[in-house]
This record gives C-alpha cells, sequence and structure tokens, in this order.
C-alpha cells in the first residue's frame, strides 16, 4: 500500500474498514487464524465455511438494538 | 503476573509481558499540553457558544447548525474529560492483561479485532430506531428539553452504562449482562434481571411494530417497497449461499440498488390504481403480515432472511446517517418549533401524555440512555476487542455517536412546520383524520413562534399539499415518529434533487426506519425465543428445550414469543386512543428499566471492588433513572387524570359502559370493551417491569451494603492472563504507542494479528 496514490490507498481503507464492520472479511481472517495458531489443521473452504458460520448464528442468535 | 516495568519516561510506561518481545501496554496520563490546552479551550468556547444560542436566544430564527455544535462540542469535552476520568480513577484498564478476544480466539466469535472497524461493528449493533423516534416525539414540548436531556444524558448516563458494561464483560470473558446478574447478585436477582430482560423484549418489539404499521398504513407507496425487501433479502441469501459465497459487500451493493429501484417502483405502483389496491392496507392486516413476519424470521434458516437482511441494514443505516449529517449541514435549517411549547408544563401533549418530569426522559429512551445497550455491550463486543483501554472509544464514543443520531432526528422534526407536526402527531380521535378537521383542530391549538407570536391559521388545504408533495394520501395522525421524522428528513434532503425529489427522500426515509426496525423485530423475535427456551429448559421434566436445534421446541417456542408481542401489536394498533400515545411510554419505561438493571449490576460490582468513593458515577444515574422511571410507573398505575393512569382510564370507560355512554375517542361499545380491555392489560404489564426492577435493586442494595461493611467482596473477574498483543487505545495513536508500532514492525512482527491487510 504504500507505492500507491493517496485516492487509491482512501479507497482502499474505505473497503478495509467496510468489509470489516459487516463481516465481509470473515474467511480470509479464519484461515489467517488458522494459518497462525492451528497451521496442522485443514482449511475448509470457502462455501463450506459460510455454511457452518450460518449454522453457528443459528444457534447464537446476536442481538440487535431498538 | 510477570509484568515487567520496561521504560519509564516522564510518566509514560511501556510495559512487556515477554522481556523478548515488544511492549504489549503504553500507560500514559495524558496531562493537557499547552496546544491541548488551547485546543480544548477553543472547542469548550465553540460549545458555550452554541448551548448559549440554543438556551438563552429567543429571536424568530434559530439554526439548526448551533444545535450539532453544542453536541460535538459537548461530545468532545466530556469524551477527553469525563470519560478519561472514568478510566484512569475506577475501570482502571490493564493492557497487559488478554481480552476475551485474545483469549479464545478461535477465528469466529472471538477474535481480536481492529478498533476502528470494532466502533463501526459496535455502532451499527447499538444503533437502531429507538433514537430516532423518541426525539420526534419528544419535539412536541419544544426543542430545549429534549436537546439537553440527549446531550447530558447521554455523557453521565447512557455513555457511561455502555462502557462501564463493556468493561465488565471485557473482565469477565465476555459474559452477557444476564449471567453478570446471577454471578454477582446471586440467583434470584439473576432470575429477576432474565424475566426483566424477556419481558422487556417483547413490548419493544410490539411499539416498534406499531411504528412501522403507524408509517405504512394506507400507503401503497410503503407497503410495496417494504414488501420488496423480503424477496430482496431472500435473492442475497441465496445469492451468498449457492452463487457466490462471501462476497457480502458485493451483495450488499446489488441489494442496496434493488431497493432504491423498489423505493421508485414503489411511486408508480400508488399511482396505479389496481396496484394501488392491492398494496393499501389497513392496520390490523399489517399488524397480522408483521406477526407472520416475526415467526418466519424466527424458525427459517439464518442465512436465507436474516443474515441478508442485516446487511443491508448496516449499509443502509450508515450511509443514511451520514448523509442526514451532511444534509442539516448543507441545508442549515431554521428551527420552527419553539424553545419550550405549554405541553411540557400541562401534560396535555397530543403526541404523548403527562408532564415533562417524568415523561420526556421516558419518551426519548434511546439517545440518552438505553438499556438494550447492554445486552450488546456485554456478550458480542467484548469478544471483539483487542485491548481493554479501547472499551472508551467503543463504549462510551459509540453511545455519543447514536447520541448525535438522536439530535440529528430532533433537528428533522422541530424544523418542520409546527401545523404539520401536530397534524401528524395527534391521534385520530383529535384530528378527526381529514384536512378540514385536522386543520381546525391544529389552529385551535393556538401554536406559538420561537418567538413567541401567535402563528397564523392554516388552511386545509396546506395539510392536502403537504401529504401530496410527498406521494401520501394523507398525512394526518400519522403518529409514532416515523412519518414524522421521514417528513423532515425529506425537507432536510431536498437539498439533494430540489423539492421534487421530496417524495422519493419521505420514502426513502420510511424505508431506512423500516428495515432498522424489522431487522430489530427479526432479530430480537429469534434472541427472545433462545432465551425463552433456555429458561423452559431450566424446568424439571422440559430438559429438551435447552437444545436450539430441536425443531419442535423452536416451533413452540417461536409462537409462544410472537403471540407475545403479537398480542401487545394488535391490541396496540386497535386501541382507540392510538397505540403510540397508550403504549409508547410503556416502551420507553421498559427500556429505561432495563438500563435501571444494566446500571444496578455494574453498580453492585464496584462496591464489591470496594471503589465506594467512585460508586456514585453509574450511582448518580441510576438513581436518577430509577426516580424517572418508578416515578412514570407510579403515574401510570395510581394517576388518578384519565390521560395518564392506566388504571384511572380504565375506571372512566368502566363507569361510562356501565351507564351506557360511549366515550369519545370510542366511537361504539366494542371500542369501549378495547379501552377497558387495553387499559388493563397497559396498567399490568406497569405493574410487573416495576416490580422486577425493584427486586433487582433491593438484591443489589442488600449486597452492596453487605459489601460496604466487608470493606469490600470477590467478585467473578476472570484471573488476569498475560497478553501478547498490542494496539493503541483509540482511533489515533498518541507519539508513545506510535513508537511502540515501530518497535513491533522492527521486530518483523504483527501486534494485533487480524488476518487482514490493512
Amino acid at each position: 500500500m504504500s507505492e500507491s496514490s493517496a485516492p487509491v490507498r482512501a479507497w482502499k481503507n474505505l473497503m478495509w474498514f467496510f468489509r470489516g464492520v459487516t463481516g465481509a472479511d470473515a474467511y480470509e481472517r479464519y484461515c489467517a487464524h488458522l494459518a497462525a495458531h492451528h497451521p496442522e489443521a485443514p482449511v475448509p473452504d470457502e462455501r463450506q465455511f459460510w455454511k457452518d458460520k450460518w449454522a453457528e448464528q443459528e444457534r447464537n442468535p446476536k442481538t440487535r438494538c431498538c | 503476573m510477570s509484568t515487567e516495568l520496561d521504560e519509564e519516561r516522564g510518566e509514560i510506561r511501556k510495559i512487556r509481558n515477554d522481556p523478548d518481545r515488544p511492549p504489549v501496554a503504553v500507560e500514559e496520563p495524558l496531562p493537557l499540553t499547552n496546544k491541548g490546552k488551547a485546543i480544548f479551550g477553543v472547542i469548550g468556547l465553540i460549545g458555550a457558544i452554541a448551548w448559549a444560542v440554543i438556551a438563552f436566544i429567543r429571536g424568530e430564527s434559530v439554526n439548526a447548525v448551533w444545535f450539532v455544535l453544542a453536541a460535538v462540542a459537548t461530545y468532545i469535552i466530556a469524551f477527553r474529560f469525563y470519560a478519561r476520568l472514568i478510566e484512569y480513577k475506577v475501570l482502571k484498564p490493564r493492557d497487559t492483561r488478554m481480552t476475551p478476544a485474545e483469549e479464545f480466539a478461535n477465528g469466529k466469535d472471538f477474535m481480536p479485532t481492529d478498533r476502528r472497524i470494532l466502533f463501526g461493528h459496535h455502532f451499527a449493533a447499538v444503533a437502531g430506531a429507538g433514537p430516532l423516534v423518541g426525539p420526534v416525539l419528544a419535539a412536541q414540548m419544544g426543542y430545549l428539553p429534549g436537546t439537553i436531556w440527549i446531550i447530558i444524558g447521554v455523557v453521565f448516563a447512557g455513555a457511561v452504562q455502555d462502557y462501564m458494561v463493556m468493561h465488565m464483560s471485557i473482565r469477565r470473558r465476555g459474559r452477557s449482562l444476564g449471567q453478570m446478574a446471577t454471578d454477582e447478585l446471586g440467583k434470584f436477582g439473576g432470575i429477576a434481571a432474565q424475566l426483566g430482560v424477556l419481558s422487556i423484549m417483547l413490548i419493544i418489539i410490539a411499539v416498534l411494530g406499531i411504528v412501522v404499521i403507524g408509517a405504512l398504513a394506507e400507503s401503497p407507496w410503503g407497503v410495496f417497497s417494504i414488501a420488496m425487501t423480503i424477496p430482496i433479502a431472500l435473492f442475497m441469501g441465496v445469492y451468498l449461499r449457492f452463487l457466490r459465497p462471501g462476497k457480502v459487500n458485493e451483495v450488499s451493493v446489488i441489494g442496496v440498488a434493488l431497493l432504491l429501484i423498489a423505493i421508485i417502483a414503489g411511486g408508480w405502483v400508488s399511482n396505479n390504481e389496481t396496484w394501488a389496491a392491492v398494496f393499501t392496507l389497513d392496520k390490523t392486516a399489517l399488524a397480522w403480515w408483521l406477526i407472520a413476519y416475526g415467526f418466519a424470521a424466527s424458525v427459517l434458516p439464518v442465512w436465507l432472511l436474516l443474515a441478508p437482511r442485516d446487511y443491508l441494514s448496516t449499509f443502509m443505516k450508515v450511509g443514511t446517517i451520514v448523509l442526514l449529517a451532511i444534509g442539516i449541514i448543507i441545508a442549515m435549517p431554521t428551527v420552527q418549533m419553539p424553545a419550550v411549547t405549554h405541553f411540557a408544563w400541562d401534560g396535555t401533549g397530543p403526541a404523548f401524555a403527562g408532564n415533562l418530569f417524568p415523561f420526556l426522559f421516558i419518551t426519548i429512551a434511546c439517545g440518552a440512555l438505553s438499556g438494550f445497550h447492554a445486552l450488546v455491550s456485554s456478550g458480542t463486543t467484548p469478544k471483539l476487542i483487542e485491548k481493554e483501554s479501547q472499551a472508551r472509544m467503543i463504549g462510551y464514543g459509540s453511545m455519543l455517536t447514536e447520541s448525535f443520531v438522536a439530535i440529528m432526528a430532533l433537528v428533522a422534526a422541530v424544523s418542520i412546520d409546527q401545523h404539520v407536526y401536530f397534524a401528524m402527531n395527534a391521534p385520530n380521535g383529535l384530528t378527526g383524520g381529514t384536512p378540514e378537521t385536522a386543520a381546525a383542530y391544529v389552529n385551535g391549538l393556538k401554536l406559538l413562534s420561537p418567538g413567541g407570536l401567535a402563528l397564523p391559521d392554516i388552511d386545509p388545504s396546506v395539510l392536502a399539499q403537504a401529504a401530496k408533495d410527498v406521494g401520501e394520501k394523507s398525512i394526518i395522525s400519522r403518529t409514532g415518529g416515523a412519518p414524522t421524522l421521514a417528513f423532515g428528513m425529506a425537507e432536510v434532503m431536498a437539498v439533494f434533487g430540489g423539492s421534487g425529489m421530496k417524495a422519493f427522500w419521505y420514502h426513502f426515509a420510511v424505508m431506512f426506519e423500516a428495515l432498522f426496525i424489522l431487522t430489530t423485530v427479526d432479530a430480537g423475535t429469534r434472541v427472545a425465543r433462545f432465551m425463552f427456551s433456555d429458561a423452559l429448559g431450566n424446568l424439571p421434566g422440559l430438559g429438551k428445550f435447552k437444545d436450539p436445534s430441536w425443531r419442535v421446541g423452536a416451533w413452540v417456542c417461536s409462537f409462544i414469543v410472537v403471540a407475545g408481542w403479537g398480542s401487545i401489536l394488535v391490541m396496540g394498533v386497535n386501541d382507540p386512543l392510538g397505540g403510540i400515545y397508550t403504549l409508547f411510554p410503556l416502551f420507553g419505561i421498559a427500556n429505561q428499566l432495563l438500563a435501571a438493571i444494566a446500571l444496578t449490576v455494574v453498580f453492585t460490582i464496584l462496591m464489591k471492588q470496594g471503589k465506594f468513593k467512585w460508586a456514585w458515577i453509574p450511582g448518580a444515574p441510576l438513581v436518577w433513572d430509577l426516580i424517572v422511571t418508578l416515578t412514570a410507573s407510579y403515574q401510570k398505575i395510581f394517576s388518578d387524570v384519565p390521560t395518564i393512569g392506566y388504571y384511572a382510564n380504565h375506571d372512566k370507560f368502566v363507569a361510562a359502559k356501565a351507564a351506557g355512554k360511549v366515550l369519545a375517542p370510542a366511537t361504539s361499545m366494542e371500542d369501549m370493551d378495547k379501552v377497558i380491555r387495553n387499559t388493563m392489560i397497559q396498567g399490568s404489564l406497569s405493574i410487573i417491569y416495576a416490580v422486577l426492577v425493584i427486586l433487582v435493586v433491593l438484591v443489589a442494595l442488600k449486597v452492596s451494603i453487605d459489601a460496604f461493611r466487608k470493606g469490600g467482596l470477590p467478585t467473578s473477574e476472570a484471573e488476569d492472563i498475560p497478553s501478547k498483543i498490542y494496539a493503541p487505545r483509540s482511533f489515533f495513536p498518541t507519539a508513545a504507542e506510535k513508537e511502540v508500532l515501530d518497535e513491533w514492525k522492527a521486530a518483523g512482527l504483527d501486534p494485533s494479528p487480524q488476518g487482514v491487510g490493512h
């Protein structure tokens, strides 16, 4: 990111922020977590990861405020 | 604990947990430099001027920009000084400790997350329709009381609650408010708290349902565009699961585009006689649709409906709030409402009954203090936070932002024409529902301009034209706050695209509020269903209910939960007195009582920790909140004024019925029966909430006195595990924090591995 120009950087930062807030980066983060902490564990494919994630949400609903 | 003092320069301490690794914490007292003094002096001065203009100038034109300035300046000062005091003297976060996010990191729900992203995440989770609706209703008492409470309330109550609950949950492995109550207050206090939370959720869902129905009833445009959000969400769900898994932002952009098309198409639908008839629904029909929706959302798979709706809602939320802020700054609307109206003192306001004290504080609720936030601050966010010290920015900071949203809603409401405001917010029983009767009603209110002059009477055509401008058949008695806000927003947003765009912006705003509310309805129903089945599972012989994947249990519990809020909803929309007028106070009381439970838990923990000297920080807002809510509950239960006391009204209608009379606004004996039944239920609910909270407070008081006598008691704080990661505490790193970040970089290490490049 050091070589890119200011508008490109700003756009990238905005995308990074939005992806984080909505949780779009969940798969990348999970893979990175596995690589860092459990390098021996199998990495699930993206489709399976999201399936599991929703199954998890199914069991642990999160509150939204009023 | 093997914390080793690494470097002490002035008062700045960089602390390492491992001598071979860079520091994991920076502690600095942040004394004010001369430059800092100058900056905060200027901010303070701007704030003081803005407050003086709002509070003392009684000219004909007060510009809304002063509200924005007063709010922002106060927030900055409060964040820098009061929140810092709480941090430094009371909570004393230690960044050498692991947070639950680091300790239990699993790459999913426990995961250290960048503080700026988590701020957005937490804000999106706490912000909803509440701070938008409450201030709009409160505007009937003038702009000043609402402004003061939204700003002062957040600084000393709302943000304090969110911040402290978050900190204590971080120290307790991310436990929820209910679990913390059980741990700190014992089993009985915990059960009372959990019952309180569950019953309060039901009323909150029901009243938000009434708000959304108020905006959609008899509006084919609104109904069409909201109805379209369901197929859009289903499409997004299928897209994410089968077509392009994980492409959340891509599908959200498509979703938002489809949403905008749905709003535009709504205009065509409302102009086409056949289709308009299909999408014109009355309140009762809408209530049943909403109930069906809530049930479906609770039992359908998350990926199909809930998850995609949530993405849409987050996008719209952040986008619209930013857009509204820009709109207000560009449009700089002039305030039409006086500083204080006589409704503040005589309690006869048409939007909600009762005097300024206590009902203003009940009505504004969410923008200043919201008990619901304690449910997000405990549980969800602590599992994602990198460092304990970030709770100030995320907990206190997000709540300040929410308060700012409330200020913008108030600005939008007080900058529309007063006659229009009152015509929209008075129940049908008062306005009569037609432009002629409504104009006669609002002219009869003898409204005053901000400068104190009598406003000239309006012609009925003004109200008819106002409705036409926003593409509605009528704007009369569109109670609930959402239509008023949409109307105000449409006027503000007309800076983008001119007055020809008003109808679009009105329906855009309605759509965005409805989206928020439906997200709360579906997520809330699901959470309540889980809480309920968990509670049922504790009973002997019903242990099977503890298993959330048991389909029969899910259906049974969903049905009971939906029946719970659905019955209040149907009751509200059919109420001859107007559902908002009678039920909104109950909503506010419920939310504020939840805040009382949260503040009680926090207060008790401080007492147990022996921090008696600082217990006033949650103690003062707790006492204030209890005075407000219990006074309001008392009046709702015991007042002999029928417009205020539920039972007084009940008795009045019972007596009239016995005498064979029909009392306005009821128009038939059937209406009379409805009022008699509804007032009884509303009165009983008031009693239940008040009793549950009094029980929790009494238990907490006993524990606190015990703690005081013994000089402190053990709390359920988790043990100290040394942290291995580092992150700055606020938005921008200080000089010392930058040095530490550089040290990590020089060592070739990532201070807080996140898994995504930045």
